[in-house]
């Protein structure tokens, strides 16, 4: 089972802290502008959030390349581009529905998350745990974290 | 490497953007940020001229750390004669202005100049602009940053801007960014006002290389544990700076009704349990917190004001969240004018964020206004109707927003508590230091403040030294000189490097300087960073004596020296400059006059700046 970066904007204070650190980590500068992961601002600063590839199965971009410069990587499941194949084309930047991939102009590339090659420094750097890499639920695999308890009461609506 | 090693320099009256490499030799020496700024205007601006002339220089600058993964490297200064005081101004600011505008290439921004018509400067890495300002002048700073970032279609773009109070030259107009960080002090805003430029919008996608990556964020890493693990850190990021009324109040150093008195009844409306609580409408002020770029402690306020409150109560485009109370507003909208109503003060700092004016003197003086007017000096015809009485929630939302909008009596508070009071006959009720109002720390409790109050380069200001813990020990003015001038020096190092004050509860200089010393070229040590900040002090100093300052400015209030505090800690006391002035002059290596000597300007590689006959 692949880990996932769980975001919770929830957490999130705005600090940009991730955007520094995943540009560090792919160009070797601070650059926020070259991040990969993005934190939007709404309301005067009330509300924060982070939001980057999810690596969907769906993988559009994937689809879309018309070169095959992208694929699933077996450690992480992420989507990745290889900058040796790709062309710049921008195929995938149209096709993602969720807007996570962005043409870089200063090397005629596409960047996209790539988990960091299963060591994603977005999630290592944040103070906040806005945003970890794990499992949605600790070590219980996905869909099973929500079972009911006898405290619980059944629902008596539907809506 | 930490630096991006290149200046932008923009005419406004030739109408020139051009960009210059950054005097390594100054980097070297001033660090950064506030040090290198000061540099700057010393070298660009007679200290004799008028603030609000073209002869004025406005310096934005950043530190080498700026930009970095350095817990909090938002922060830029701005550095100009400020028009509040006639001193050299320096003015911190959070957000993400600070961090863009290196992103952009530069370490630092001079505007010299003054433009024909309203403009503003747009900054997109290397290609830089003046653009027509006209449709914004007589916006508000809100409406400015939206404009401008839809004009270019970038949410990316940061806007550092001012309101109608920074055209009209409210003395204590501020810079505004990122919708509510200021250059909050000494009247920035008014300076940027009269040389017509609306605002500087930026864009940058230039990165911040740093000398040793792998070692940096190893040291950083390890800084910024620090820094999280520290309790301070997180009270902050709980309470924000307003936990400190409740110390305050209990010390009896919290300045009541213009510091006629230093405890306030009404302090359990306005503190840390209020702002939490849900109030008879099922309202709660207090929203979240929010950090500023690269901050880790987030000790920003975000609140809401009660739609069922009077100040907003049929106007829906004030119902948003924004910036909420911290320490200084809550002190300068409610005990020092004596008002405890919530809601009030979260308006008011919304008009403070709103029009670009600097709370703690806009608060001061409407204390000081309504002394006056209680004392019978301003009458109701001349306040536009309004009862200027302390406690009038009502007088501080309505002046707060006539003041940012520049009407009617806002025009008189637009004058600051010196040339108020002045004009109304009565100086001594000016609770300021060189013309610029004091924070929310009383002198007679805490004696240190007083001294860094009074010796204050800037004037008045509870950010540029830090002997609170000393202060809170023991009630006199014994053993304050030697803190006050070191902490002084510390500050003005840790200003110039690129980050914020914040984090000094919990690093001390070596701290930073295993920062810089794996971010910047060179050999960075504490100590070298502290001959820094006092290299830096020092040329502030001496920017000030040109201007006309003397030993004389370095003083207080009347209200402080002769009237004993009423009550708290303090009972019965006066603050003892008398006592403390002299060691600090001597802790400095000042003449008696307070006059850098040679000797010591030698020292710190000023002689180009000696005085040879003290003034």
């Amino acid at each position: 089972m692949h880990k996932s970066l769980l975001i919770d904007p929830g957490k999130c204070t705005g600090c940009l802290q991730c955007e520094m650190a995943c540009s560090l980590e792919h160009t070797g500068e601070f650059n926020p502008a070259r991040s990969r992961i993005r934190v939007f601002e709404f309301e005067h600063g009330l509300n924060n959030v982070p939001y980057t590839c999810t690596q969907c199965t769906a993988s559009y971009c994937m689809v879309a390349c018309p070169v095959d410069a992208i694929s699933i990587s077996q450690l992480t499941g992420a989507r990745e581009v290889a900058d040796s194949i790709c062309v710049g084309c921008r195929a995938c930047v149209a096709a993602c529905p969720y807007g996570t991939l962005n043409f870089n102009p200063e090397t005629g590339k596409v960047d996209k998350c790539d988990l960091c090659g299963g060591d994603p420094k977005c999630a290592e750097v944040c103070p906040t745990d806005a945003i970890v890499y794990g499992y949605p639920q600790g070590d219980v695999p996905p869909g099973m974290f929500a079972l009911p308890t006898d405290a619980d009461s059944a629902p008596t609506e539907v809506h | 490497m930490g630096w991006q090693r290149k200046v932008l320099r923009v005419d406004l009256t030739a109408g020139t953007c051009e960009s210059e490499p950054l005097n390594m030799q100054w980097a070297a020496q001033y660090v950064g940020g506030r040090g290198l700024a000061t540099r700057y205007l010393v070298d660009n601006v007679d200290p004799a001229v008028d603030p609000l002339s073209p002869d004025n220089a406005l310096v934005f600058a950043t530190g080498p750390l700026s930009g970095t993964l350095v817990s909090t490297s938002g922060r830029y200064c701005v550095v100009t004669k400020g028009p509040l005081t006639g001193a050299i101004a320096c003015s911190n600011s959070g957000g993400k202005f600070g961090a863009e505008l290196k992103y952009c290439g530069y370490d630092l921004l001079i505007i010299q100049g003054r433009s024909e018509k309203p403009v503003y400067l747009l900054i997109e890495d290397d290609e830089v602009s003046l653009e027509d300002a006209s449709d914004l002048w007589g916006e508000t700073v809100w409406k400015t940053e939206e404009t401008i970032k839809a004009r270019h279609r970038s949410e990316d773009m940061k806007v550092a801007s001012i309101g109608v109070a920074g055209e009209r030259g409210v003395y204590y107009a501020c810079i505004v960014n990122d919708l509510h960080r200021a250059a909050g002090r000494s009247g920035v805003g008014a300076v940027m006002g009269s040389k017509n430029l609306k605002a500087v919008a930026a864009r940058g996608t230039r990165g911040v290389k740093v000398k040793e990556p792998t070692r940096f964020m190893q040291v950083v890493d390890e800084k910024n544990r620090k820094l999280f693990e520290h309790g301070s850190r997180r009270a902050l990021m709980r309470y924000g700076t307003l936990s400190m009324i409740d110390v305050m109040q209990k010390f009896g150093g919290l300045p009541t009704n213009n510091f006629q008195k230093v405890q306030f009844e009404g302090v359990d409306r306005i503190n840390p349990k209020a702002v939490v609580e849900t109030n008879r409408n099922g309202h709660k002020n207090l929203l979240t917190n929010k950090a500023c770029f690269g901050c880790t402690i987030a000790c920003g306020r975000i609140a809401h004001i009660d739609p069922n409150h009077f100040s907003v109560v049929n106007r829906q485009e004030y119902w948003h969240a924004s910036g909420g109370l911290e320490y200084e507003t809550a002190f300068a909208f409610g005990p020092a004018v004596g008002v405890d109503d919530l809601d009030a003060l979260t308006f008011a700092g919304y008009m403070m964020n709103e029009h670009g004016m600097d709370p703690i003197s806009f608060g001061v003086t409407l204390a000081a206004a309504m002394e006056l007017y209680e004392l019978g000096l301003i009458t109701r015809e001349q306040t536009d109707g309004i009862d200027l009485r302390f406690g009038n929630a009502e007088a501080l939302t309505v002046m707060a927003e006539k003041t940012g909008k520049y009407e009617g009596f806002g025009r008189e508070l637009a004058l600051g508590s010196k040339r108020l009071c002045e004009k109304y006959g009565r100086p001594d009720l000016a609770m300021v230091v060189k013309g610029q109002e004091f924070a929310g720390y009383d002198s007679r409790a805490l004696q240190g403040m007083g001294l860094g109050y009074a010796t204050g380069n800037r004037g008045a200001c509870h950010l540029k030294h830090d002997t609170f813990d000393v202060d809170m020990e023991d009630v006199s003015g014994k053993g304050k000189a030697k803190p006050c001038k070191h902490s002084q020096d510390d500050i003005a190092a840790i200003d110039s490097a690129g980050i914020c004050l914040f984090t000094a509860s919990a690093w001390d200089l070596d701290d930073i300087a295993a920062q810089v010393d794996a971010a910047c070229e060179g050999s960075w040590t504490a100590e070298r960073l502290h001959d820094a900040g006092e290299r830096i002090w020092n040329l502030e100093r001496l920017f000030n004596l040109r201007a006309g300052l003397t030993a004389a400015d370095d003083t207080l209030p009347p209200r402080l020296l002769k009237e004993p505090a009423p009550s708290g800690t303090a009972k019965g006391k006066v603050c003892e400059l008398d006592v403390m002035l002299p060691e600090y002059y001597a802790e400095r290596g000042w003449t008696a006059n307070g006059v850098p000597t040679p000797d010591l300007l030698r020292r710190l590689k000023l002689e180009d700046f000696i005085i040879e006959s003290p003034a």
